[in-house]
């Protein structure tokens, strides 16, 4: 199966060494070719479906609840100003 | 060749929720920034987003009130794009299968009503809020502040289908709805506040052609005005570039409201690659029809159906009968006023009149005046009998405006009741013509105008409270 490897690699913001692309190419095409094997089953008659399990409306309350673990979340910004998360420049 | 503009809109509308959408966050605007962020919101591993109800009933509500088919199931799916204001790198949406489809909204241009087609209303969560440092907006800017505050916070789309004609019905279609989600309590739709946003997608065609043009799709549209302004702009780009015999290039364009004018954005050969796919951790959304049914019984009287009703029934003016309806409160306020005063034209011109230009005037909106129905009524019966004139009765307002106290309270505080009391008046009036002889010569020689120098005089002596009609028949009595 075709891979466009560098494509792929641009979407998830990856850069990848020559022996890499080679390398993740013909591991991600033989995973393809693989789950591939479902086009096989005949399904025809089968509705489709969004979930693995028969559940419909998961609902909650609207009701508000504080987290209680804030200031451990912002602790992971690489960077912080002003309660805020800091980052680089975004468009050049 | 004669041409016609082909509009479409998107219009993004911040649901008023307690919680945030998938998290039970605080959905409060203005807060401290990332106070209300949680680990499901900031797209921790190991979390389980669950659907606010709330959110879902609002989005049916305003599905069945712009009459389209709420659809048997509906399912979120994650849109994948990388930007620091989307901590989990994809945003829940809902793609294939929205909420709701094929609805229709009626609007009415320069005294023709058309039907405006809703191709669909789905939810979706927000993203963060960026802060731009060094530069007003993201370009030129040295570097960016996020805050997480609105990320995951319930937004639902509402798509037109390709219907509007003109920039101006695009402006009014835009309108129609957001006095729609105000009046349904579904979203407060500012928006300057960015609670409402609009997307538009523009293309022309030469008239008589069945195949659209070439589109661009307009962004940064922060105002109901900046929307006509935004698309008168670049439907003359597209007519320009079109009678040049050049191409219109599929981008998306930045409304600029100083200069009005639309400027390309760089397109990125991949950003439309979204990999969509069901959200693995959410189950469909598949309402009852006693559900949906329970909801319709929570919409009520449609805005324009009021306006109908105000006109009618109220014998209000189209105008006034629409800023009547413009959001839920003023409408409320109004009829309250009417059930107890009883002259629906009178409660109108102070509503549109005065209260409008002080809320105006403060920045504040309905719901947080200080006045309510019954003072107003109160005012409005004081003129009835002549215990205030319309001068005082406006001081009064102001004041209770202003203040917030009785208007028993004001009226003695500030002894601005109406003086209708002829010897008191009498007393005034002797008094001025005792120093005024040449105008009281000038009126017997005939010149009657100068009667309003001496209604002005005993207005100033007495600070405008002087009942007119008393004043004019004792000041004649008086001069003859
Ligand atoms: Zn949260």
């Amino acid at each position: 199966m075709q891979i466009d490897i560098e494509h792929i690699a641009r979407l998830a913001r990856v850069a990848l060494s020559p022996e890499e692309k080679k390398l993740f190419a013909r591991q991600l095409s033989s995973i393809l070719e693989f789950a591939a094997n479902l086009q096989k089953v005949e399904t025809n008659d089968i509705p489709p479906t969004a979930h693995a399990i028969p559940m419909k409306n998961v609902l909650r309350e609207d009701k508000t609840i504080p987290c209680e673990n804030v200031e451990e979340i912002l602790a992971n910004a690489p960077d912080e100003a002003s309660h805020m998360f800091r980052v680089p420049k975004i468009l050049e | 060749m004669k041409y016609e503009t082909i509009i479409g809109l998107e219009i993004h509308a911040q649901l008023l929720t307690e919680s945030k959408m998938f998290c039970s966050c605080s959905n409060k605007f203005g807060d401290k920034p990332n106070t209300n962020i949680c680990p499901v919101c900031t797209g921790q591993p190991g979390v389980l987003p669950v659907t606010n109800r709330k959110a879902i009933e609002l989005a049916i509500k305003t599905a069945l009130a712009l009459n389209c088919t709420i659809e048997p199931s509906s399912v979120f799916a994650r849109k994948h794009y990388f930007y620091p204001d989307l901590p989990k790198n994809f945003q829940i949406s809902q793609y294939e299968l929205p909420l709701a489809t094929k609805g229709y909204i009626e609007i009415e241009v320069d005294g023709k009503k058309r039907k405006i087609g809703i191709t669909r209303v789905h939810l979706e969560e927000d993203a963060g809020k960026l802060v731009h440092v060094g530069a007003e907006r993201i370009m030129g800017a040295e570097e960016s502040l996020v805050d997480y505050n609105r990320t995951g916070t319930p937004l639902m789309e509402i798509v037109s289908e390709p219907d509007l004609r003109s920039p101006k019905e695009a402006a009014v279609y835009t309108q129609r709805l957001a006095e729609l989600l105000r009046s349904l309590m579904v979203c407060d739709a500012k928006m300057e506040e960015g609670s409402l946003r609009c997307d538009a997608n523009i293309s022309i065609r030469p008239i008589g052609e069945a195949k659209f043009g070439t589109k661009t799709e307009v962004k940064n549209i922060n105002s109901f005005k900046a929307i006509e302004k935004a698309l008168i702009s670049e439907e003359k780009r597209h007519l320009e570039v079109t009678e040049e015999g050049e191409k219109i290039i599929q981008e998306t364009r930045f409304f600029d409201e100083q200069t009005e004018t639309t400027t390309g954005m760089r397109s990125k050969e991949y950003a439309h690659d979204y990999r969509y796919f069901p959200e693995p951790d959410l189950v469909p959304i598949e309402p009852s029809t006693e559900w949906i049914e329970e909801i319709r019984q929570t919409i009520g009287e449609l805005p324009q159906q009021k306006k109908e009703r105000f006109i009618t029934e109220l014998k209000l003016s189209p105008e006034t009968a629409q800023i009547m309806v413009a959001d839920k409160q003023t409408g409320d306020f109004f009829e309250a006023v009417v059930k107890l005063h009883g002259q629906p034209v009178a409660a109108a011109n102070w509503i549109v009149g005065d209260i409008t230009a002080f809320l105006n005037e403060q920045k504040m909106s309905f719901n947080e005046l200080a006045l309510s129905p019954a003072q107003l009524a109160e005012i409005l019966k004081m003129i009835d009998t002549g215990t205030l004139s319309n001068k005082l009765a406006k001081d009064v307002l102001f004041q209770v405006l202003k203040t917030g106290k009785q208007v028993k309270e004001v009226i003695e505080g500030a002894g601005l009741t109406q003086i209708s009391d002829e010897s008191e008046l009498t007393k005034v009036i002797e008094e001025i013509i005792k120093n005024n002889p040449k105008q009281v010569e000038q009126f017997k020689s005939g010149k009657t105008a100068v009667l309003a120098f001496f209604v002005g005089q005993v207005m100033k002596a007495t600070k405008g409270r002087a009942n007119p009609q008393v004043l004019n028949a004792l000041l004649k009595k008086a001069l003859h």
